[in-house]
């Protein structure tokens, strides 16, 4: 796969100017977003109802938080396709682990969950960076071994609402001011802390580096297989946080809970900015990305145009959104080489 | 601007390949295929309906579109592309079969009309890949969705069945006095066709080229973009054909057939020996690991392991398959690692 891929903004954060291009990239659909909300709600006034808004935001909540982990690891040149099978698996784990231990404090079964998906994130981590494998082939096998271990362990069963304690299901549901779920929050200070961190710690550039041009990283002494194999822990542990948090949304798990979830956050993320063959784009963007796409979706019921077209809008949307970025990255290219031409005659 | 490879350089694998010792060379991938294919149906044949005609027709006929849809993705992954958006373009073929068959379209016809909708699909992709210079995972997402969009858009939640008995036919009876699959008769002389344009020709031969070394096969003279979109043309032609006779298997046509099927496609691709990066990978390993899963599935059905289960299978011998060629690789660079250590270096910052 071997395309062209040198978007400007790769330099992101070497100077001000490249940042603020970022910035834009992030603005510019937080814009598109702000259209579909507007167009739909003079359709249809419902839309911006505290229930619809409600469930814009817990609609993308899982998304979002499964997006940030894969932009960690899609910004080293890797991809993690197991997200799916480890929100089933985590989810399915931690449903049981009520079912057995009906008194288990939350925060254990939170931990229970990210715990099951760090431990699927390090041999992710382990089997790409020792052997050097593509991360692509080596995610898709985890993908089909961890829903295979899932359903062996869920062999026909599901978990019931009825054996998930109120409390840990008032996590998906219970709200802020009636709008806000506490889902979202919980993945919203996750989008923070790992937005600060990607932005700020030498470990965040690193990523960064290592995505732009592996070569020049390692010569640079960036520590690459320990940075990609962390981006590879913690993308497993969210997806494991991402199992728990479904289980308290919806308090019904099967064997096919998360089933196609890695293609949306694959959508997402590059919908959001990232470049898939790394080194630019940020968890913000990631995040707003599925918000987006979430938002489409619902913005397309409530217009009254039929549920099918979600999907093809949904394709059509990704596809414009990657050329467009294509479109935008070379002008930039374009823009930069002109100044660069100009610095040097002066 | 140059090229992005992810992960290994094509040096790496260049000068990998001409340091194997004599022997080395006989250490095929396609010759542990083999084996593993020998193992599976030992394996197999301990439960007592296995081994019988009935059973292999089975195992044939689960396993027939998928290969054929696994011969153009060989092509495009050789030639460093992928193609996600196969089992959608299977799904849409479906149901646009069963949209025209539904609106009175004479069934001829409608195959025909299908075929046409598939090489446009593939156009699609091939378009975004090499004239806008997308890249092609991220493309082929995008049409997976769109493909399976398009294809719930036609159909709704409704299916449609009523074809023509003597094409239904087609999908549950074996090839005249055989007990082959019809599937599987035509993923033969595909896979043939396929294999000797791959070996034998100046175009399969540049398929390996572009793979290789994309810029240099484009010095060489070699018309890489034609080639690619080509190539995800024929792709999407295949993937409606598998989608026709899909829908002749089932005997309905719903927007939903062959959901996540590109997973499945993609792995045979990739378990057969053919590498991610490309420029690596046959036409018979392929067909060899279509067959090992295939009777691998089948041996776990008969031992009553869940489907979902039978994904740990797929998965293990996935990652087997990537992970064993790479531990000598892994070893000697450890070991150069080592060596590097023992001795003093100087680094030099001078330009």
């Amino acid at each position: 796969m071997n395309v062209l891929t040198a978007p400007v903004a790769t330099q992101a954060g070497r100077g001000r100017r490249s940042a603020d291009l970022l910035r834009a990239r992030e603005l510019g659909i937080v814009l598109v977003l702000a259209v579909v909300f507007g167009l739909t709600t003079i359709k249809n006034p419902g839309f911006a109802s505290r229930a619809s808004v409600r469930q814009l935001l817990s609609g993308a909540s899982l998304v979002a938080l499964l997006g940030v982990g894969q932009t960690l690891v899609v910004v080293t040149r890797n991809v993690d396709l197991s997200v799916g099978s480890v929100l089933g698996l985590s989810a399915y784990l931690v449903g049981k682990l009520f079912v057995s231990h009906p008194h288990v404090p939350i925060v254990a079964a939170f931990a229970a969950g990210i715990g099951v998906g760090l431990v699927v994130g390090a041999i992710n981590g382990l089997i790409t960076t020792a052997t050097r494998v593509p991360s692509l082939v080596v995610t898709l096998a985890m993908l089909y071994i961890v829903r295979g271990v899932d359903a062996r362990i869920v062999h026909g069963k599901q978990i019931d609402p009825t054996s998930i304690p109120r409390s840990y299901q008032s996590v998906g549901f219970r709200t802020v001011f009636g709008v806000v779920p506490w889902l979202t929050i919980i993945v919203m200070a996750v989008v923070l802390v790992v937005g600060y961190c990607m932005r700020t710690f030498r470990s965040g550039r690193d990523l960064y580096a290592i995505g732009s041009n592996p070569e020049a990283a390692a010569l640079a002494g960036v520590p690459s297989g320990r940075r990609v194999f962390w981006a590879f822990v913690v993308s497993g542990g969210l997806a494991g946080l991402a199992g728990a948090l479904f289980l308290s949304q919806f308090a019904t798990v099967s064997a096919v809970a998360g089933v196609g979830y890695e293609l949306n956050v694959i959508a997402a993320v590059v919908v959001g900015g990232v470049a898939i063959f790394g080194g630019s784009g940020t968890v913000y963007g990631a995040a707003l990305g599925a918000l987006l796409l979430n938002t489409i979706n619902q913005a397309l019921v409530a217009a009254k145009v039929s549920a099918f077209w979600n999907q093809a809008v949904a394709g059509a949307l990704l596809l414009l959104a990657i050329s467009f970025d294509r479109w935008l990255s070379l002008r930039l290219q374009r823009i930069e080489s002109k100044r660069g031409e100009r610095r040097v005659l002066r | 601007m140059s090229s992005a490879e992810p992960g290994l350089s094509v040096d790496d694998s260049i000068a990998a390949h001409a340091e194997l010792p004599l022997w080395r060379s006989f250490v095929r991938w396609e010759t542990a295929l083999l084996v593993a294919l020998v193992a599976a149906l030992l394996f197999g044949s301990q439960t007592k309906q296995f081994m019988t005609a009935t059973n292999f027709f089975y195992i044939g006929i689960n396993i027939g579109e998928i290969a054929i849809m696994a011969l153009p993705l060989t092509l495009i992954v050789i030639s460093g592309e992928i193609d996600l958006s196969v089992a959608s373009m299977l799904g849409l073929s479906s149901t646009l079969l069963g949209y025209l068959f539904r609106s009175g379209w004479p069934i001829g016809l409608a195959m025909v009309a299908v075929l046409v909708v598939g090489a446009l699909g593939g156009a699609l992709n091939g378009l975004l890949v090499t004239k806008v210079g997308l890249p092609s995972i991220a493309v082929t997402i995008g049409t997976l969705t769109l493909f399976r969009g398009l294809a719930e858009v036609i159909l709704g939640a409704k299916s449609v069945t009523g074809f023509p008995a003597s094409l239904v036919k087609i999908g549950v009876v074996p090839l005249p006095h055989t007990r082959i699959a019809y599937s599987i008769g035509i993923f033969c002389v595909l896979a043939i066709v396929v294999g000797v344009v791959l070996q034998a020709t100046a175009t399969g031969r540049s398929i390996y080229a572009i793979g290789l070394q994309s810029e240099a096969a484009h010095f060489a003279g070699i018309r890489v973009k034609r080639i690619k979109f080509r190539l995800y043309v024929v792709s999407g032609i295949t993937c409606a054909f598998a989608g026709i006779l899909w829908t002749f298997r089932f005997a309905t046509s719903r927007y939903d057939a062959g959901t996540g099927l590109e997973l499945n496609v993609v792995a045979i691709v990739l378990f057969g020996g053919v590498s991610i990066f490309g420029g690596r990978g046959t036409i018979v390993g392929v067909a060899l690991a279509a067959a090992v899963m295939a009777c691998l599935q089948q041996a776990l059905t008969l031992r009553n392991v869940d489907g979902q289960v039978r994904n740990i299978v797929t998965g293990v011998l996935l990652l087997v398959s990537v992970v064993v060629p790479n531990i000598a690789t892994a070893l000697s660079r450890l070991k150069a690692r080592a060596a590097r250590r023992r001795r003093p270096v100087t680094v030099s910052f001078a330009p």
